[in-house]
């Protein structure tokens, strides 16, 4: 446990009747850090954040968040926090303006309706209810409320969730912004894109458990994960011999592509140049891949994320 | 400014402002009554001028225990809508959101009562306003009483189609048994036996004795008291049952809580039964009217 954390999550568990939702789940997250919680459907990512935010009573183990518990520091832990939950929901017949102004209201310190209409590119949905925003709008909404109180720490479930690809990156400005702006974001996300462009650290979750925690390049140098070679070349191969080349894992072809999994990416590369030579086959094209954190949850869990 | 009154008062102008966007809302609250209204005013008006006074109470008790059903089902729905959870990561606390349904519904209702004495008194011509104060104080601490009797049932009930069902019940018994609708001498005695036992009889006979008999405070006192009492008890279990999240169950044994909202009626009952006198001064009432129309037809 790092001294003096911002969040500190030592040994949580938590039950839902007979399923076992979280099982001993630490970690810390530093002041000013973006920190994920990555894992597929199910494997106790909104259970920790709920119970980081106050909304659910752990089973066992403890949770800090500023020094505070979330469970008995009232008014001046919720002043510390933001949050964006998974599902955010407000009256349909209230305006967007409204409820910037009414959640606001609720704080002592807070940062202006208008300021966050201008920053969440919401001025022209401003007085529009909030039945009448799109999903991203509505996003967009959630994530100014959960800045509203111009909070130390920011929790963000799921922000993506369901959104297209262009929301999606809009939302990824903003949570970067937040993360020049030296706020401690805690994220849960099931995007692997998601956790590695954003993320100062991840904590792969699964069955209630972190099964890895790193920052995204110590996971992928830390894997044994192989890198993928795709080679396409001019004429076809056909005697396996692309399998038995220097650090070749294991070879497979997809269409007109070979595709070359290997532990030792310099040496392969050379004798596979060599070979060509020898061949007298030519190189088409070349692209060259390295592990994602996709590829570690497949090597710690033996499934895919969005099994 | 932070404070949890301040949160109250934030949450109460917003639900107000909601509230009248809400149709069904208006409907409730202001064309129902006003229905009443007319149509009662039509059927007793030709007993005489002081028929305006017997029937006001009654659509001001109407009124007031509508707030039964007001605010405290859209606590309900945003229950069930996950939209108070949102609300249980900010720093307001259950009194707040609470407080906010009683304090809303009441200023909804007043500008109706206001309506309601407006039309009375203009159009249909009725004689005096009665004890004013007698009936502001017995239509402020109504609201109060049947909002937290609303809430009651909103903190003990897991589901809208539950609470919409059990309010209907209740709300059936208050409208047909306590004298808002069919004047309490005229329901079966065995009816009466019963009915001195709900606080929407009280509010009935409280208010048209304040209108007709010019009934201080004071001689309300019985009154008021289990109304203040029924109301209390009631805001205070809600708090204490209050839930955010639609998947938190109330315990089953919880739901036995509810019933001491009862108990200032249940007593006040009994004390009724034994040596109370709302029979003869709802009879008396109800006679005030006829006086003039008996005297017209023995004119002919």
């Amino acid at each position: 446990m790092l001294l003096g954390a911002t969040i500190e999550v030592n040994n949580l568990t938590k039950r839902y009747g007979d399923v076992e939702a979280l099982r001993g789940v630490s970690f810390a997250v530093d002041e000013g850090e973006v920190f994920g919680l990555l894992g597929p459907n199910g494997a106790g990512k909104t259970s920790t954040v709920e119970i980081l935010e106050g909304l659910r009573t752990p089973d066992g183990g403890s949770v800090s968040v500023c020094g505070l518990d979330p469970q008995t520091s009232g008014a001046e832990f919720k002043y510390a926090i933001g949050a964006a939950l998974q599902a955010t929901a407000l009256p349909d017949k209230m305006r967007v303006h409204e409820a910037l102004d009414l959640f606001g209201s609720f704080y002592p310190k807070r940062r202006g309706t208008q300021e966050l209409l201008g920053r969440f590119g919401l001025e022209e949905k401003r007085t529009a209810f909030y039945s009448q925003l799109s999903g991203g709008q509505k996003q967009r909404l959630a994530l100014a409320m959960a800045l509203v109180n111009d909070p130390r720490v920011v929790f963000l479930d799921e922000p993506t969730a369901g959104l297209d690809p262009q929301v999606r990156r809009e939302i990824y400005d903003i949570i970067e912004e937040l993360k020049k702006g030296k706020k401690t974001v805690l994220i849960t996300t099931h995007y692997i894109e998601e956790a590695e462009r954003l993320c100062d650290r991840v904590a792969i979750v699964d069955h209630g458990k972190v099964i890895a925690l790193g920052t995204p390049r110590e996971l992928k140098q830390r894997s044994a994960a192989v890198t993928r070679i795709t080679v396409r070349m001019a004429k076809p191969e056909t005697n396996g011999a692309l399998s038995k080349l220097e650090g070749v894992a294991e070879c497979r072809t997809e269409a007109d592509d070979y595709l070359l999994y290997s532990t030792r990416v310099p040496r392969t590369i050379v004798a596979l140049v060599k070979h060509l030579e020898e061949q007298n086959n030519e190189l088409v094209s070349l692209e060259i891949s390295t592990p994602t954190l996709e590829d570690i949850f497949l090597e710690l869990t033996g499934r895919r994320l969005r099994d | 400014m932070s404070h949890p009154l301040s949160h109250t008062w934030s949450l109460t102008l917003s639900r107000m402002r909601l509230a009248m966007r809400n149709r069904a809302f208006f409907f409730f609250s202001l064309i129902m009554p006003m229905a009443f209204l007319f149509g009662y005013a039509e059927l007793f008006r030709r007993l005489g001028p002081a028929a305006m006074l017997y029937v006001l109470p009654m659509v001001l008790a109407l009124t007031v225990m509508g707030t039964f059903w007001g605010l405290s089902v859209q606590l309900v729905t945003f229950r069930e809508q996950g939209i108070l959870r949102r609300f249980r990561v900010t720093p307001v606390g259950a009194s707040a959101m609470l407080g906010s349904s009683l304090i809303s519904n009441y200023f909804l209702t007043l500008p109706t009562i206001a309506i309601e004495f407006y039309i009375s008194r203009s159009l249909f011509h009725m004689a005096g306003l009665g004890n004013l104060l007698s009936v502001f104080i017995l239509v402020t601490i109504g609201i109060v009483t049947f909002a937290s009797l609303g809430l009651i049932v909103a903190s003990v009930t897991n589901t809208m189609q539950e609470t919409q069902i059990i309010n209907q019940i209740i709300w059936f018994v208050f409208l047909f048994i306590s004298g808002a609708t069919i004047p309490f001498p005229m329901l079966p005695r065995m009816v009466q036996n019963v009915a001195v036992y709900l606080p929407a009889t009280y509010l009935v006979s409280g208010l048209q004795r304040a209108m007709i008999e010019h009934a201080n405070l004071l001689q309300l006192g019985s009154y008021l008291a289990s109304l203040i009492g029924c109301g209390l008890i009631a805001f205070i279990i809600s708090a204490q049952l209050f839930r955010w999240e639609a998947e938190a169950k109330v315990p089953r044994q919880a739901k036995l809580w509810a019933a001491a909202a009862v108990v200032p009626f249940l007593l006040l009952g009994v004390w009724e039964t034994v040596n109370g006198d709302l029979r003869s001064h709802a009879m008396r009432n109800l006679q005030t009217i006829r006086e003039p129309y008996t005297l017209e037809r023995m004119d002919r």
